[in-house]
Order: structure tokens, then C-alpha cells, then sequence
């Protein structure tokens, strides 16, 4: 296992954005597959209210 | 972290992320001053906020994408231009810095050209309100733009037909060398004012260069990733980033720029200039009352500008979502019209 700590800084900050980077992508896509599966009727509901 | 701080941020990040997908800016803008009322140090609240800029603009590039809303070669060619005049800034700063003029010359200039670009875009887009026929066609992204959309200087700034020509989406024809200049001066002033300049460049893209906004804005976007990918690698490196504020800001944020990118498809584009126009007026008046009451020691007025800045941004993302709302359900109207 390696240990965060003992990467040197570059490595680190690496890491971390890439971090960011995978939440962003998984949150694109999570919120993608939910706008495709109630996207059409929260529109429709929002025309008929 | 506690329960209400971790919703607080979700919160304050789908707000924030409303904005960026419907203007491409927004970010570390709001963040950064929020972070540092709320008691972290400097270099995490920039940091942290360069991160979080950085997540959500990845977020809402690739909703942009999806609705063909990102030049990536008009993106490319203004990375390049925006970088050089970064640097330039930069110098100019420390130049003035050896003067001792840098902090009370970079405030005036940054509520001027705030205040400025906030006071002409609103006044263009109530002048030409009229006009607008609603909405955006992104079914057509690479369609020709009407030459009575693009705005005057974008219109004389084409006339320059200087080789090599590169045609953008929209069919828009620029010189390379007027896009790389404009790039240059907008990455002039950022790099002087030491802001991203999502401000600077979304206006600038649709007002100098003649692209439509929504392209404007995802271009926008993308010029971004970069630049706040960068930035936050940089204060990563000086342990500046902070996952526990990042990550909960950007799960709201990416809900809200999916509402942000969807609404620029819904709402009316002159709606849009105004909304942004008026944000930047709120932003304008926010920083000159912070730097009023920094030049005379009132530390509250930091609070006030806190809450100028939040609160028009809440009215503007509310402002939005409502108008959003308004145009869904009247063309709910005319349609169950047309097929009466």
C-alpha cells in the first residue's frame, strides 16, 4: 500500500485534483442517468403546474 | 464536519453551479470571499476555490458539449493568446508593486471594468430586448448566425480579413490574429486583476469576436478547465486544497450546472445579457464597498460586501430557474393553442 504522505508534493496535488476530476465525472454521470430517467416528466409536470 | 456546514455547502454549491452553467463564471468569484468570511486561511479559501472551479467546469463543458455549444478551436487559440497576456499582467503588477500604486490602481480598474461591462451589457440587451425571438436553436449550433445578431465591434473586428481566416461555429469568419488578440487582452486583465476572467472573456467572446452567447459560454467553459485545473494544481502542491470543502460544493454545484446549461437552451438570450449584466453590477458594488472599508479600517463592510455579492447572486441563479419555469410553460401555452 502506498502511503499519500510519502509521494513527493507534485504527486500529491495530483492525486487530489484527480480526485476532484473523478467526482466530477462520476457526479456528470450519475446526474446525467437520473436526468434521462425523470428529466422528461419533471419538465412535463412543470408545463402542466 | 457537521451536518449543517456539509449542507450548507451543497447548498451554496448548487447555487453557485446554476450560475456557472448559465454564464460560464460565477465560481471563485463567490466562493473564495465565502471561505474567507467563514474564518479559512487565504490560501485554502483561493486554493479551494480554484478546485471547486476547476470540478465544475468539467461538469458543465460536457453538458455544453452535449448541446454543441464548445468551440474547442476558438478554445485552444484562446488558451494560447489568454496565457501569454497573463503573463504580462502579471509583470505589470509587480511593476506597480516596486511603486507601491499595485493594490489602489488593480481596485479601481477591477470595479470599473466590473461595473463597466455590467452597466453595457445590460444596456445592450434591454436595447436590443425587442429583438429577440426567444431561445437558441442548439439543434443547429453550426448554422449560420444572423448578421443582424452580431454585435457592431464584433462586426468591424471581422471586417479585418488579415490571413490566415478561421470560421468558428455559428459560421463565423475571424482573422487568427484578431482572436489571439483579443485572448491577449483579456488575458491582460486577468492576469492584472488576478481573476479567472470568465467576466471578461464570455462578453468578450460575443462582443469582439461575434460568436453566438450560448457558444460564447461554453467556450468559456472550457478555457476554464484549464486554467482552473492549473491553478488548483499549483496550490494543491502548497497543501491550498481542501477535499472537505470541494467535494460537498461540487455535488450541489453539479445539479445546479445541469439546471444552469439546460436553462441557457430555454431562456431568451436577451434575458441572459441582462441577468448577466445585472451580476456583475452586484459584483461591482460588492468589491467597492469591501475595498471602501478596507481603505478605512470598517471590518464590516467585508460582511456587507459578503452579503451584496451572495445575495444578487441568489436573486440572479432565483431569477434563473423562475424565468426558466416562465418559458417551459408558456410554450406549454402556444402549443396546446396550436393544436386547439
Amino acid at each position: 500500500m502506498i502511503d499519500p504522505a510519502s509521494l513527493p508534493p507534485a504527486a500529491q496535488a495530483a492525486a487530489l485534483i484527480g480526485v476532484v476530476l473523478l467526482e466530477a465525472m462520476v457526479l456528470y454521470v450519475g446526474y446525467g442517468a437520473a436526468e434521462q430517467a425523470i428529466g422528461d416528466k419533471l419538465i412535463e409536470r412543470i408545463k402542466n403546474t | 464536519m457537521s451536518l449543517a456546514l456539509l449542507a450548507l455547502f451543497v447548498g451554496f454549491g448548487l447555487l453557485i453551479g446554476v450560475l456557472f452553467g448559465f454564464f460560464g463564471m460565477g465560481g471563485s468569484f463567490l466562493v473564495t470571499p465565502a471561505l474567507l468570511v467563514m474564518g479559512y486561511p487565504s490560501r485554502v479559501a483561493v486554493g479551494s476555490g480554484l478546485a471547486f472551479v476547476f470540478g465544475t467546469s468539467v461538469i458543465a463543458t460536457l453538458k455544453h458539449r452535449d448541446l454543441g455549444q464548445v468551440d474547442y478551436k476558438l478554445g485552444v487559440l484562446m488558451i494560447a493568446g489568454t496565457t501569454a497576456g497573463i503573463e504580462v499582467g502579471k509583470e505589470i503588477v509587480l511593476h506597480l508593486e516596486e511603486l507601491g500604486m499595485a493594490g489602489s490602481i488593480i481596485s479601481v480598474t477591477y470595479v470599473v471594468l466590473l461595473g463597466g461591462i455590467g452597466v453595457f451589457v445590460t444596456y445592450e440587451a434591454l436595447k436590443g430586448g425587442d429583438d429577440d425571438d426567444g431561445g437558441v436553436d442548439h439543434d443547429a449550433a453550426d448554422a449560420e448566425i444572423d448578421g443582424d445578431d452580431i454585435p457592431d465591434i464584433a462586426r468591424t473586428i471581422q471586417s479585418y480579413r488579415v490571413p490566415p481566416m478561421m470560421t468558428l461555429r455559428g459560421g463565423v469568419q475571424v482573422s487568427l490574429w484578431m482572436i489571439l488578440g483579443v485572448a491577449f487582452a483579456t488575458g491582460l486583465l486577468s492576469g492584472f486583476l488576478g481573476v479567472g476572467g470568465g467576466f471578461i472573456r464570455m462578453p468578450a467572446l460575443f462582443y469582439l469576436i461575434g460568436v453566438p452567447v450560448p457558444v460564447a459560454v461554453g467556450t468559456d467553459l472550457f478555457e476554464i478547465v484549464f486554467s482552473g485545473g492549473l491553478g488548483s494544481f499549483l496550490y494543491a502542491m502548497d497543501g491550498g486544497v481542501d477535499l472537505s470543502i470541494v467535494l460537498p460544493l461540487l455535488a450541489g454545484s453539479a445539479l445546479g450546472a445541469r439546471v444552469g446549461s439546460a436553462a441557457t437552451s430555454i431562456v431568451d438570450e436577451g434575458e441572459i445579457k441582462v441577468y448577466f449584466g445585472l451580476m456583475l453590477l452586484g459584483g461591482a458594488v460588492a468589491v467597492a464597498v469591501r475595498e471602501i472599508g478596507n481603505v478605512y479600517d470598517i471590518g464590516v463592510f467585508d460582511t456587507v460586501s459578503l452579503v451584496l455579492i451572495l445575495g444578487s447572486a441568489l436573486l440572479v441563479s432565483g431569477a434563473v430557474v423562475y424565468s426558466s419555469i416562465t418559458a417551459l410553460r408558456s410554450e406549454a401555452g402556444s402549443s396546446s393553442t396550436i393544436a386547439d
